[in-house]
């Protein structure tokens, strides 16, 4: 409840116009942004800063997607189970989604809210884009 | 406080039989019982599929074979244990009831899961990124009344791949993603749509599909080779074959689904585990994304060149997040706002044939009113029963725009697709859940990509392959 609210107080601007981070397939299929700083975010938010928040969701999302020996045997130990763990079990992957709601939630209070923008988990958007939305008003994110 | 007042009308509502929605059909298994509660978003999810458990458990609407799947197992396995097992503990050893214990249990557990999984759907696409990825179409695409082409070309690990425009997802299909026509879903890694688990076989699920068919091909080789080594021995000392299915008759039915079954299954675990070690898709392997056909160098570009490491990131990499967040609940404004057209997706022929009509007869009723134009371009190839032209046909007119002509036809492809889908209710109308905000910017003028089919069919079912 608390957390819609918050949404809801965020919200309550209007929105002038939103803007769409895609996928970036060079290296496969794996999780991947493009760090191409769009320019609707010009006067908001310097370059850099954009930059990096995109590159951290990378890493993050690398990091849930890493093949390794640790994700071998948790796929081995999964199959001889016949793959029942996963219903008792949190999987590696979901523990770093919860980081990264959390690392999109820390970025929100800190940077982006105070500039008038927001921005959405990809999750919530079946990891296709990073929508970013900007409000008209830019002096909203103060009170909170 | 919207919410309290509904909270307040609906015991009232509930025991009369549902007053205020619209009449649906009473086959509609996964509608609201009660419409006013916070809706999960299993309620108004597009595509085609039946849930169960509260979201919990998804599957294809048409799943006929899966009971039928579940069936041959449990019906062989059964008379395995009745009729084979207590003779060969007996005469060989006790490892073999518990070996076959062990697999049953493996196999059915793997295709309950297999089914029930999400396979990977990508949600559809939110309408204000559709409205970007039209203004990014436009933007790349000259301006005129044809639709630009829909595909983006990316570099995958050096190398070009096409990603085409889904129509009905409103997005452009990331690599390997495909739209699955039964399930009307575009899926992740999609693989192939399964009748016999009555789902899709994509990203999420296909590690289950793998081992699901690995140990069935396993079971049905043990059951077969222990049915005919008990038939053996029962018919050792002269007695005869006919004598030892006498006596167990049950060995006779194993023995026959055993032995069809058997090849079909070893032949599917051999050609998935060649997939696997190519990390390859069936999809892939049907349409020979990667074998070079036009002459080109082109190579799987997600392989890693390795058959391990293949088998090990198809198989044991890190499962994937289910993205439709099916049991999530709809935010209290939207669901009051798709509620109308979360019934009407999963609604069935009928109703999806009623819009249809009415879609078709007010365009058509409109047009013939707005404009004595219409008159002119409509005789050609027009059903008998279009009365509304033929009526205004006096007037014709000198110059018919072709635009106008078009659209008429495409009033007509609509109105004749009514009459004629009256004797075959189910199939076509299904096919013909509409999209509404793709309805009117593009009914003029199907895609260049679907030739020969109608334009009233023209919706995702084209584009998807399989």
């Amino acid at each position: 409840m608390a957390e819609t609210h918050s949404l809801q107080d965020l919200q309550q601007p209007p929105v002038s116009s939103k803007v769409f981070v895609q996928r970036d397939y060079s290296s496969g299929t794996i999780c991947k942004f493009q760090t191409k700083f769009p320019s609707e975010l010009d006067s908001r938010i310097d370059k850099q800063q954009f930059e990096e928040t995109i590159q951290t969701l990378n890493n993050l999302y690398a990091e849930a997607e890493k093949l390794g020996g640790k994700s071998y045997l948790e796929g081995c130990l999964a199959c001889l189970t016949a793959y029942t763990i996963f219903l008792c079990m949190e999987t590696h992957y979901e523990k770093v989604l919860k980081k990264i709601a959390r690392f999109i939630k820390d970025q929100n209070e800190k940077i982006y809210a105070p500039r008038g923008l927001l921005l959405t988990d990809p999750i919530e958007r079946g990891l296709r884009v990073v929508e970013i939305t900007i409000f008209e008003d830019r002096s909203i994110g103060s009170g909170r | 406080m919207n919410n309290c007042e509904y909270q307040q009308i609906d015991p009232q509502a509930l025991p009369t039989p549902t007053p205020t929605p619209p009449p649906h059909h009473g086959s509609d298994t996964e509608k609201k019982k009660e419409p006013r509660r916070p809706r999960r978003k299993w309620e108004v999810f597009p595509g085609k599929n039946r849930f169960y458990c509260d979201g919990r458990i998804m599957l294809a609407r048409q799943s006929g074979v899966l009971p039928l799947t579940l069936g041959l197992i449990l019906v062989t396995s059964v008379l395995f244990f009745i009729f084979d097992c207590p003779f060969l503990v007996k005469h060989l050893t006790g490892c073999i009831p518990a070996i076959g214990g062990i697999l049953f249990v493996f196999v059915v557990i793997t295709l309950l899961q297999t089914s029930f999984t999400d396979p990977g759907i990508l949600p559809r696409a939110t309408p204000d990124e559709a409205a970007d990825i039209e203004r990014q179409i436009d933007n790349t695409g000259n301006p005129s009344y044809r639709p630009p082409p829909r595909t983006k070309e990316v570099l995958i690990n050096q190398q070009v791949v096409k990603l085409k425009y889904c129509f009905t997802c409103k997005m452009f299909r990331p690599p390997r993603t495909s739209h699955c026509s039964l399930c009307d879903n575009c899926v992740e890694r999609f693989d192939h749509h399964c009748p016999w688990v009555g789902n899709c076989v994509g990203k999420r699920n296909y590690r289950f599909f793998y081992t699901f068919i690995v140990s069935l091909s396993f079971l049905t080789a043990f059951i077969f080779g222990c049915v005919t080594t008990h038939l053996a021995l029962r018919a050792q000392g002269g007695k005869g074959l006919v004598f030892a299915l006498q006596e167990s008759p049950g060995s006779a039915v194993e023995l026959v689904i055993c032995f069809f079954s058997v090849w079909s299954i070893l032949g599917l675990s051999g050609f998935h585990t060649y997939l696997v070690a190519s990390n390859l898709t069936t999809n892939e392997d049907i349409k020979g994304s990667w074998s070079g056909k036009s002459g080109e160098d082109v190579t799987n570009p997600y392989s890693h060149k390795n058959i391990f490491i293949n088998c090990c990131s198809v198989l044991c990499a890190p499962i994937p997040p289910s993205l439709i967040d099916r049991r999530g609940l709809l935010p209290a404004e939207e669901s009051v706002q798709t509620g109308g057209a979360g019934i009407e997706l999963p609604a069935l022929a009928a109703k999806s044939e009623i819009n249809v009509c009415t879609q078709g007869t007010k365009g058509l009723l409109e047009s013939a009113t707005l404009s004595p134009l219409l008159a002119a371009s409509c005789p050609q190839g027009k059903p008998p029963t279009a009365h509304p032209c033929t009526e205004n046909s006096p007037a014709v007119n000198s110059d018919p725009s072709p635009e106008i002509s078009k659209s008429c036809g495409a009033h007509h492809t609509t109105r004749s697709y009514r009459n004629t889908s009256r004797s075959k209710k189910s199939k076509p109308a299904a096919l013909h859940i509409p999209n509404p905000g793709f309805e009117t910017s593009y009914s003029p003028n199907p895609p260049d990509s679907d030739p020969g089919s109608k334009a009233s069919c023209r919706k995702g079912t084209s584009f998807a392959p399989l």
